[in-house]
């Protein structure tokens, strides 16, 4: 039994899954880059990227509704700015205390703090919209070919691969743990104490743990034997075509529009 | 005793993919009854062996030492039914043989005398009453797969299932495997494709094949139809 709900790829047949993973790879950064970068407060920017993010969604099939519901997944990460709204000085709007802690919220603050929201919210639709619609070896290729250093690419690619190995390990395990997790005689407290269970779990834990060091010696072994040197060789790419470096081009070239308009309208 | 070991009745089951791995099976084993379930890999044997402790649940019933398997039985079953996986080392969970032997026991809130005795008990019966210190990560693979029989054994179930217990073993370790599993006096299902095995310990077989249960019956008239062996990827011996 293997596990698939791990996999963020979906399977459709939309224009952004047939595109080449360079240049979605490239794009998604180039977005993500530009949400980075624009200035604190430049609304009219922000609305122009979710446009834009919004109608690579609706191309991709993957549905919008799903793409912003796997979006929440940013929220508790932006609790990490919430400081910025009480740290930044400027015109107050409002002050509350917590004992002899005296907060006060500041107009510039809020600003800012809304503005890291929206933008990690937005980059992470572009990552999302990128790891939805590209199988994860296309995804490893395409790091290659735009020059991420290769060794860092196959940690990347043997992670992937063995992550799955070890959930389905950890799920066997669990699977066995319940099997003999029996009680026969009615009244009598079963399962355990606390302290007992913990200890099975992190005797587990170590199982696992040592299982996953001893394959991946296994591993490299394995690899040794076929001739690793450690450089890592992988077939080439096809050379992209005109049309390629038109959108790649384009892409960028919005996107540069965009930041320009965002530090010209800000605030 | 007068019910069924292992009743099930026109089970069927499809994994959440779509793949349908099991299709109307029915069978039954009377106390004490030893049967091996062979077939080619992918016939359903482990899918079925899921279901005898309720980890997998499909359409149909499935009564085990009298139970029926369900959400509410399930602890009771899982006492009265010991499961031995595949690989010894999923089976192995604890940092020492004697923590793993006593989990079953310990879940089931036995008092601690009860607990060693039963430990005890489980060692001598696959001998190996001198490991209980150990810790099993270092052990053999013969001796994983004891370890793993003590493992259930200490809950005194009904019924032992075991899944290809013989793979991977050395002529030796095989061995003593078989002769330990032909004096337990207890009903026992087990899925192999070790067909000398089968032949030396079994008296019945069950055939199965993309789901189905395609023959069962005694071990010594099924191993004389070379057709049926052939057309379901066994060999003749």
């Amino acid at each position: 039994m293997h596990l698939h709900f791990l996999d963020p790829y979906q399977e459709r047949r939309s224009p952004i899954h047939a595109a080449d993973a360079r240049i979605k790879l490239v794009l998604a950064l180039a977005f993500i880059l530009t949400c980075a970068l624009a200035p604190a407060g430049a609304w009219p920017a922000y609305i122009l990227l979710g446009v834009l993010i919004l109608v690579v969604e609706m191309f991709s099939e993957l549905g919008v509704g799903w793409v912003l519901k796997r979006s929440a997944l940013v929220l508790p990460f932006v609790l990490a700015a919430l400081p910025v709204i009480f740290t930044l000085p400027g015109e107050p709007l409002f002050r509350f205390s917590i004992g002899s802690w005296v907060l006060q919220a500041s107009q510039p603050g809020l600003e800012r703090f809304a503005s890291i929201v929206l933008k990690s919210w937005l980059s992470v639709q572009a990552a999302i919209v990128l790891a939805s619609s590209t199988p994860f070896p296309g995804l490893l290729a395409a790091m290659r070919a735009i020059g991420l250093p290769r060794l860092l690419v196959a940690v990347f690619g043997l992670m992937w691969r063995y992550l799955f190995v070890l959930v389905d390990e950890a799920l066997r395990l669990m699977r066995a743990r319940s099997a003999r997790s029996g009680y026969d005689q009615p009244g009598r407290r079963t399962g355990g104490s606390l302290a007992w269970r913990a200890s099975v779990t992190g005797g587990m834990a170590g199982n696992l743990f040592l299982r996953a060091i001893e394959r991946a010696d296994r591993i490299y072994m394995a690899m040794l034997s076929r001739g690793y040197d450690g450089e890592v060789r992988s077939m080439p790419m096809p050379a992209l075509r005109r049309t390629h470096w038109l959108v790649v081009g384009f892409g960028i070239a919005l996107l540069a529009f965009i930041l320009l308009l965002a530090n010209l309208f800000k605030g | 005793m007068s019910h069924h070991s292992i009743e099930i009745n026109d089970l069927s089951y499809a994994y959440p993919d779509g793949h349908t791995a099991l299709r109307n099976v029915s069978l039954n084993l009377a106390p004490c009854e030893k049967a091996a379930l062979v077939g080619p890999n992918g016939a359903g044997k482990s899918t079925l062996i899921l279901h005898l402790n309720g980890i997998l649940a499909g359409q149909g019933q499935v009564k085990v030492a009298g139970l029926m398997v369900g959400k509410d039985t399930l602890g009771q079953v899982r006492a009265r039914v010991g499961v031995v996986f595949q690989s010894p080392d999923d089976q192995l969970f604890s940092p020492t043989v004697f923590d793993d032997v006593a989990f079953g026991p310990l879940y089931q809130g036995l008092p601690p005398d009860e607990v060693r005795r039963r430990v005890d008990e489980a060692l001598a019966a696959v001998r190996m009453a001198e490991y209980a210190g150990r810790v099993s990560h270092h052990l053999s693979t013969g001796e994983k797969k004891r370890i793993a029989i003590a493992t259930v054994l200490s809950m005194r179930p009904e019924v032992l299932v075991l899944d290809e217990p013989t793979a991977g073993l050395d002529p030796r370790a095989r061995r003593t495997l078989i002769n330990l599993l032909a004096e337990l006096p207890i009903t026992m299902l087990v899925s192999t494709h070790d067909m000398l095995m089968v032949r030396e310990i079994f008296p019945r077989m069950v055939i199965m094949d993309e789901g189905r249960i395609v023959a069962d019956g005694a071990t010594k008239e099924l191993m004389e139809d070379a057709a049926l062996l052939e057309a379901h990827g066994l060999e003749k011996l």
